[in-house]
C-alpha cells in the first residue's frame, strides 16, 4: 500500500508494466506522470527509451514511429495537448498500433482553464480508442496495467486511452494497492507483435528489416479500398469488448479488484428506482449521497457508472436499468448545440430500441473544473423525482452548477 | 464504380492499411508517348543513363545496357545526358 | 569514395522500385534512388517518409514501391515518427529482439520539412537522434498544385503567389533551411544536386554513417512546377550548382566547420566559372514572365543579388576571401 496521488499511481504501473519506449511533453495535470517517470529512468528503476518530445503531436508521432517498429510505447497528456494530437489519433488506430495514453482529463480552452471536465476525451472518442474512465487513483493503476494487455490482444491491435480527473484525482493522495514488481511483470509480459500475411509470408506487423518481407505502413487509400479499411477498424472495437472483460476479470483474479464487469459498474441498483449515470470521479460523491439516502431510509436511488465509454456498453446499460423509472445523465462535457452531453446521447441511443424506458434527464455539470457537490447532486435527484412523479419528460438539458 | 465492386473486401484484405501488392506489378511503361532506343554501337557503357533513369528502367545485366519498357515512361533523361548520344526518343506507334 | 563502384551497383534493381507513379522525369525518383544505393547495408535499414509527391507516388494502396520496411504517418513530423522509430530499435535490441539499429533515413519535401515540419525536424536534432533527413526541394507545395512554400525563390511563380499585372510571383525569398539545420550545431549537414550524383551519394552514405542526426539538402527540380520539359531536370539541376543559385557544401559537427564541395569550390576558386543567374532563370516557365512580354532587368538584377549576397555568405563561412 503506497501513499499516491492519481499521476503517481499512472506513473507506477507505466514503471512495472515492461515499457520500451516513452515520448511525452508536459501539461498541467499531467506533469507529475512525466516527471515521476523521468525520475525512474534516471534510477535505473525502468529501463525505457524516455524522450522529452518538442511539442504533444511530436509526441504521439515519436509514439506511432515505436509502436510500429514493434515497441510497448506509452505517453500522457491533458486538454490541448490532446486536441493538438488529434490528426495522428486517427493515425494511430489507423495502423493498428496498442498504444496506451494516460489522459488527464482537464478543460479544452478558451479561456485557458487548468482543471477538470471531459471535454478534452469526449472530444477524440470518434479516434477509434478505447476509452475507459477511472473513477480513482487505485483504478487508473490498474487500469493503466490492463490497458497494455487490452490494446495489444491480437483480436483487438487498438490504442488505449486511461482518463483520470485532474486535480481531483490527478493531485490527491489516496491509499493504492500496488501489486507486487513479478505479479504486474507476469500479467503484461512483453509486447508480442501480431502477424500478418502478405506477398505470401506470415511477418510480425512491425517495421523490422529482419522481417522476411518488408511492410510499408501508411499509405494512401483512393475511395476503393478506405472504407474497408475503416470496417475492419469497427470490426477490432467490436471484438475488444470480450477482450475488455476477460483481461478485466483476469486482473480481478491477480489484484483482488474489480470495477463492476469491467464496462459499467454499479451501485445499491438492486432496489433502485432511480439511476444517476456518470463517469470518473463524481461517481465517488454520487456514491456517498445514496449511502447518505440510505441513511435517511431513502435506498430508490442507485448509480450506473461507465468505465468503458468505447467500446460504449449498449448492451450492459438496458439491463442494468431494468426497474428504474428515471434516470439522471451527468455529463461533465457540454456538446454544444447538441440536445445534451456525449453520455446522454449514447445512453439515450442505446436505451431507444431496448424494452427499458425510464425517464431519461440530462445534466451538464463541473465544466472547467466547478465543484459538483452532495447538495446539488441532491438537487438532481429532486429533480428527478419530480420528472418522474410528474409522468412527462423533462425535454429540457440543466447545467448544474453555473451562475445565471 | 463497378470495378471497384470486384476488388476483395474488407474480411479479405491485410489489417493496418499494409499494402499487399508489389509496384512492379504496376506496368508504368503505358505512360509513354516516346521511348528511348539505345545504339548499342554507340554505347559506351558508361551508365549515365542508368545513374539518371527517375524510374529505374536502365537494366545493366553485366554486358550491355537495356531499357526496361515496362515501367520507362518516356521522360527522354537518359537520351539527353547520354555523353555519346546513343539514345534517340522514338515516338510510341 | 572506393564504394561507388557503377558497374557493380547497376547490376541491383533500386530498393524504391519501378512501378511508382512519380512524374516522368521527376528529381525525387533520381534522388531516391541514388540514396538508397548508397545505404551501407539494404537488409537493415528503415525509411520514413513525410506526406508529399514522392511519398503518395510510392504508396497507392494496393502497392507499395518500397523493398525495405517504410513508414508514413502525417505531413510534419517525419522526424518526429523517425525519432520514435531509433527509440524503439535500441529498445528491441537491448532485448535481443533485433540484431541491430537499422539505418534510419527520412525523405520530406520542401513542405514538410521547411515550413509545416520544421518544428518536428528541429526538435529531432536537438534531441541528437540517428538518422538521415534527405530534403528533395521541388521548391513549392508540388504535390497539392504547385503552391508556393517557404523555400519558393523570389520572383517565382506558383498557384499561390501568382503573377499578375501588380504582383510578379513570389515577393520573399526562400529560407535557408540548411544553415538554419546547420546552425543547430550538432548535426552532419551537406547540400547536393542530382546532377552531381558522385557528390550526392558520398554525402548520403556519410550522412547514414554519421552517428548522430544527418541532413541532406538536396535540390529537386520539378518539370511540371518549373515549366521546363521532362528530359532537362539534370541539366536545370546542374545550372542550379554553376550559377551558384544551389552551391553545394558541407558542414562537419565534429569541426563545427563549413567546406565547399568540389563542384561549387571550382567556382569559388575560379569566379570566371559562374554563369549568370539568367542561364538558370530562362529554362524555366515559372519565372518566363522575367522575359517575356518584356525582360524584366530589375527583378533579374534582384535576384542575382540575392544569389551573389548568399554565395559571398557562404565563402566566408567557409573562410575563403
Amino acid at each position: 500500500m503506497l501513499a499516491l496521488n492519481g499521476d503517481e499511481a499512472v506513473a507506477y504501473a507505466v514503471k512495472q508494466s515492461n515499457v520500451d519506449v516513452i515520448a511525452a511533453f508536459p501539461i498541467t495535470p499531467q506533469t507529475i506522470i512525466v516527471e515521476k517517470l523521468s525520475e525512474y529512468v534516471a534510477n535505473g528503476e525502468l529501463k525505457a527509451y524516455y524522450a522529452c518530445a518538442e511539442s504533444e503531436h511530436s509526441a504521439i508521432s515519436m509514439i506511432v514511429g515505436a509502436s510500429a517498429a514493434g515497441a510497448r510505447t506509452f505517453t500522457a497528456t491533458s486538454a490541448n495537448g490532446l486536441a493538438l494530437m488529434h490528426e495522428i489519433l486517427y493515425i494511430v488506430s489507423s495502423l493498428r498500433l496498442p498504444v496506451v495514453m494516460a489522459i488527464v482529463n482537464r478543460a479544452l480552452s478558451g479561456p485557458i482553464n487548468i482543471h477538470t471536465d471531459h471535454g478534452d476525451s469526449m472530444a477524440e472518442r470518434d479516434a477509434c480508442w478505447i476509452q475507459i474512465y477511472c473513477e480513482d487513483a487505485q483504478e487508473a493503476y490498474d487500469t493503466v496495467i490492463q490497458a497494455f494487455r487490452i490494446g495489444e490482444n491480437h483480436k483487438v491491435l487498438l490504442p488505449v486511452m486511461v482518463m483520470l480527473d485532474g486535480f481531483l484525482i490527478s493531485h490527491t493522495t489516496q491509499n493504492v494497492d500496488v501489486l507486487e514488481d513479478e505479479k504486474v511483470s507476469n500479467f503484461v509480459k512483453h509486447r508480442i507483435p501480431a502477424e500478418i500475411e502478405v506477398f505470401g509470408k506470415k511477418v510480425p506487423l512491425t517495421l523490422n528489416p529482419e522481417n522476411e518481407v518488408p511492410l510499408t505502413f501508411g499509405p494512401l487509400d483512393l475511395w476503393d479500398y478506405y472504407f474497408e479499411h475503416k470496417r475492419q477498424q469497427e470490426d477490432a472495437m467490436e471484438k475488444s469488448r470480450e477482450v475488455i472483460r476477460k483481461v478485466h476479470d483476469e486482473y480481478a483474479k491477480i489484484s483482488g479488484r474489480s470495477y463492476g464487469n469491467g464496462f459499467i459498474e454499479t451501485y445499491n441498483m438492486d432496489s433502485a428506482e432511480y439511476a444517476f449515470i456518470c463517469l470518473s470521479s463524481t461517481a465517488g460523491t454520487v456514491k456517498s449521497l445514496i449511502d447518505k439516502l440510505i441513511s435517511k431510509g431513502d435506498d430508490k436511488l442507485g448509480l450506473v457508472r461507465i468505465r468503458t465509454f468505447r467500446p460504449f456498453p449498449y448492451e450492459e446499460l438496458p439491463k442494468a436499468l431494468e426497474g428504474v423509472k428515471g434516470v439522471a445523465v451527468l455529463d461533465r462535457s457540454g456538446a454544444f448545440g447538441a440536445m445534451g452531453g456525449p453520455v446522454y446521447n449514447e445512453v439515450r441511443s442505446a436505451l431507444y430500441d431496448s424494452d427499458v424506458h425510464p425517464f431519461i434527464n440530462g445534466y451538464i455539470y463541473g465544466l472547467g473544473g466547478r465543484d459538483m457537490t452532495m447538495e446539488m447532486l441532491k438537487s438532481i435527484y429532486d429533480d428527478l423525482v419530480e420528472t418522474v412523479k410528474s409522468g412527462k419528460p423533462k425535454r429540457k438539458i440543466e447545467f448544474v452548477g453555473v451562475r445565471e | 464504380m463497378s470495378e471497384d465492386l470486384a476488388k476483395p473486401g474488407w474480411k479479405q484484405i491485410p489489417i493496418a492499411g499494409v499494402p499487399f501488392k508489389k509496384a512492379t506489378e504496376y506496368h508504368t511503361g503505358d505512360w509513354r508517348t516516346f521511348k528511348p532506343v539505345i545504339d548499342q554501337s554507340k554505347c559506351t557503357k558508361c551508365l549515365t543513363c542508368w545513374i539518371f533513369c527517375p524510374d529505374d528502367s536502365i537494366v545493366w545485366d553485366g554486358n550491355t545496357v537495356q531499357v526496361d519498357y515496362r515501367y520507362c515512361k518516356g521522360c527522354g533523361i537518359c537520351a539527353e545526358m547520354c555523353p555519346v548520344k546513343a539514345i534517340t526518343m522514338v515516338k510510341e506507334e | 569514395m572506393s564504394w561507388i563502384n557503377l558497374r557493380e551497383l547497376a547490376k541491383k534493381r533500386s530498393l524504391f522500385t519501378s512501378g511508382h507513379r512519380l512524374c516522368a522525369g521527376c528529381a525525387a525518383g533520381i534522388i531516391g534512388r541514388l540514396v538508397m544505393h548508397s545505404v551501407p547495408d539494404p537488409k537493415h535499414v528503415v525509411v520514413v517518409h513525410a506526406t508529399g509527391c514522392w511519398e503518395v507516388a510510392g504508396t497507392i494502396f494496393p502497392y507499395t514501391a518500397w523493398a525495405v520496411p517504410w513508414i508514413h504517418n502525417a505531413f510534419e513530423n517525419a522526424a518526429a515518427t523517425a525519432s520514435g522509430v531509433e527509440l524503439a530499435f535500441k529498445a528491441l535490441k537491448d532485448k535481443g529482439v533485433v540484431k541491430k539499429v537499422p539505418d534510419i533515413i527520412v525523405f520530406g519535401g520542401d513542405g514538410g520539412t521547411v515550413d509545416i515540419g520544421l518544428q518536428s525536424l528541429s526538435g529531432a536534432i536537438e534531441r541528437g537522434h540517428n538518422f538521415l533527413y534527405v530534403l528533395y526541394d521541388n521548391n513549392a507545395y508540388m504535390n497539392t498544385g504547385i503552391q508556393r512554400s517557404g523555400a519558393t525563390p523570389r520572383y517565382a511563380w506558383t498557384t499561390t503567389s501568382q503573377v499578375g499585372k501588380v504582383i510578379p510571383g513570389k515577393l520573399e525569398a526562400r529560407k535557408p533551411i540548411a544553415n538554419i539545420i546547420a546552425a543547430h550545431g550538432n548535426a552532419y549537414v551537406a547540400t547536393a544536386s542530382p546532377a552531381y550524383w558522385r557528390d550526392l551519394m558520398e554525402k548520403a552514405r556519410k550522412g547514414i554513417e554519421y552517428k548522430g542526426p544527418a541532413f541532406i539538402h538536396a535540390i529537386s527540380p520539378c518539370c511540371r512546377g518549373w515549366r521546363f520539359p521532362p528530359n532537362m531536370t539534370i541539366r536545370v539541376a546542374k545550372l542550379a550548382v554553376e550559377t551558384c543559385a544551389f552551391p553545394l557544401w558541407e558542414y562537419d559537427p565534429e569541426t563545427r566547420e563549413y567546406k565547399l564541395s568540389p563542384p561549387s569550390l571550382a567556382i569559388a576558386k575560379n569566379p570566371k566559372l559562374k554563369k549568370p543567374i539568367e542561364e538558370y532563370l530562362k529554362l524555366q516557365g515559372r519565372f518566363a514572365h522575367l522575359f517575356k512580354p518584356e525582360k524584366r532587368e530589375d527583378l533579374i538584377a534582384r535576384i542575382q543579388e540575392d544569389v551573389d549576397k548568399e554565395w559571398n555568405q557562404l565563402l566566408e563561412l567557409c573562410g575563403i576571401t
